[in-house]
């Protein structure tokens, strides 16, 4: 009689959860959240695309890179990109390899710091610089470089953290180290082949900061990508919204990616402890 | 003492990052510290920067961000949290996957690029502005403008509702049906299940979430920069001002203390973030 009446409540709550997530409610939620977030990429596309005389043309997008300004612009937002990459890489393996390795206690320490970007606004930010850089380094636009690599840290710290966890990083480094590897061996040949695809979404979340950045850029004077995106809408908003709505795809093509990574990482990784 | 060479010694790894923070991060933040008290005439001690930054047009100022901050942490917050339950409870891995997606994409996306966006649609002579026209209602006869505070507060939302999603989906998947059922079984109204159990188990990592979103929107200067070529007088544009040079002689060192204004809320409002995720994580294992 006990065994009956216990069936009986454990399948009462299977049916479904009562009104207030009724499917139509779901898709009137689903419906307006969309058209909001669908609108303005439709409305971008519409208005870069229209013509004077009232027609529709795709000609904007491929006149993009003869707009005058852009191929200087967008040449040193990619120098940048290059130069923070660079700079990133090199500081946060070696570091977050080494704190995991030999240091494990003070890893919340560490992560702590390369938080720290997030409590600093950049506009806050780049008046200290400003204020402590001397004169030789204010006058190259690679000052960015050196910011950005550390407005970069939260992240590239997130993706490698999340790579090594996923490693049994102490074996890997025995075993080289009994065969014979030294520590840049060890390093180049073992650890990174292992940690590509954090490298490799780190490396994109810092293209992807650095192409659209624009807080730091305009206050330090230098014309970068979306600098120049702001001055030349004054001529020509047509050609700034093609050109925004052209980045964003791109960029969101690199973060597909990168999800796209991490859930094959997902998959590969579930099966160990 | 082998004991505390040996010890310096393993810390000497740390010591290129170290270094390096220290010199991007830590100098330029104790510049502005010091410049915050420092009188720019006589490089002497003073609290003249602190007591200009907090009155006038710089308090205001404060208000304005912090206005616009709550504005929009707490809707998208709303907006995003039933949402994230919207897709959880559907049912459809395949919708999951591709809001899961679509919000990991949209919560990179800010800056002047959002701003075109959205003048392309509610700018004066916009898409979207001018299908309301058509329909015989023009919103910039009713009071409504793309450069103002409201304008402002909608186009941070694309940013922000998908952050929310991403932060609260966890804790969503930490609230488990067990618990559910139990109430179920227990006679537990749909009503009653989230006042006495599901709320108090969500509180925390909601409000812990919108405090993230309120920091988000209270350090952004891109977006608001380009929308409205800083008419919107809201704390990060007016220190942005000072750089562009429109500064009073004497004020020089005012805009730094506007900036350590803004490293203190922050730093406040990341405190009870932590409080707030230590509590939200006793329930979300």
């Amino acid at each position: 009689m006990v065994a009956v009446a216990d069936v009986g409540v454990v399948v009462r709550p299977r049916v479904p959860r009562g009104p207030s997530t009724g499917s139509l409610t779901r898709w009137i939620v689903l419906l307006l959240v969309g058209a909001y977030f669908l609108i303005p990429l439709y409305a971008a596309a519409a208005f870069a695309m229209e013509t004077p005389d009232g027609g529709v043309s795709a000609d904007v997008f491929a006149g993009i890179p003869s707009q005058e300004g852009f191929a200087d612009a967008f040449g040193l937002s990619v120098n940048l990109a290059l130069v923070t990459i660079v700079i990133t890489l090199a500081l946060m393996i070696p570091t977050a390899v080494y704190v995991h390795l030999r240091l494990p206690r003070v890893q919340r320490l560490f992560e702590g710091i390369t938080l720290l970007p997030i409590v600093i606004p950049p506009v806050v930010l780049i008046v200290g610089v400003l204020q402590v850089a001397p004169g030789s380094l204010k006058g190259t636009p690679y000052l960015l470089a050196l910011e950005y690599a550390v407005l970069a840290m939260p992240f590239a710290y997130r993706s490698l953290d999340s790579g090594l966890r996923a490693l049994s990083l102490k074996t890997l480094v025995e075993a080289s180290t009994s065969l014979g590897g030294g520590w840049f061996t060890t390093l180049f040949r073992v650890l990174l082949p292992n940690l590509r695809s954090a490298v490799l979404s780190a490396t994109i979340l810092t293209i992807a900061l650095v192409l659209g950045e624009y807080t730091m850029a305009s206050l330090d004077q230098y014309e970068t990508f979306p600098v120049w995106m702001v001055v030349f809408s004054q001529d020509d908003a047509h050609v700034s919204v093609a050109v925004s709505l052209l980045s964003l795809v791109v960029v969101w093509l690199l973060l597909l990616g990168i999800s796209l990574i991490d859930r094959r990482r997902g998959r590969t990784t579930t099966g160990e402890p | 003492m082998a004991v505390v060479l040996g010890r310096l010694k393993a810390f000497s790894g740390l010591a290129p990052f170290a270094v390096y923070a220290f010199v991007f991060l830590g100098l330029p933040v104790i510049a502005i510290v010091v410049g915050a008290f420092t009188d720019p005439a006589t490089g002497e001690f003073t609290l003249g920067n602190i007591q200009v930054a907090a009155s006038g047009i710089y308090l205001q100022g404060y208000v304005t961000s912090i206005e616009l901050s709550i504005v929009t942490a707490v809707v998208p917050g709303i907006i995003g949290l039933v949402v994230a339950h919207v897709v959880q409870t559907s049912g459809s891995s395949a919708l999951r996957r591709v809001v899961s997606t679509a919000s990991g994409v949209f919560a990179n996306f800010g800056g002047v690029q959002l701003a075109f966006l959205f003048i392309a649609s509610l700018g004066s002579s916009g898409l979207v502005v001018g299908w309301l026209k058509a329909l015989g209602f023009d919103p910039y006869d009713h009071g409504f403008s793309l450069y103002t505070f409201v304008g402002i507060a909608i186009v941070y939302m694309y940013f922000q509702i998908p952050l929310m999603i991403l932060v609260i989906t966890p804790a969503l998947e930490g609230l488990k049906p067990a618990w559910r059922e139990a109430a179920d079984n227990l006679g537990a109204s749909g009503w009653q299940y989230w006042r006495m159990v599901g709320g108090p188990v969500l509180v925390p990592s909601f409000l812990g979430s919108v405090l993230l979103l309120f920091g988000g929107a209270f350090s952004a200067y891109a977006t608001t920069q380009a929308l409205t070529s800083g008419s919107l007088a809201i704390t990060p544009i007016q220190i942005g001002g000072f750089l562009n040079g429109n500064v009073l002689s004497g004020q020089e060192n005012v805009g730094k203390a506007l900036g350590l204004g803004m490293i203190v809320i922050i730093a406040v409002v990341m405190v009870f973030y932590s409080v707030l995720q230590r509590r939200a994580s006793k329930w979300l294992r």
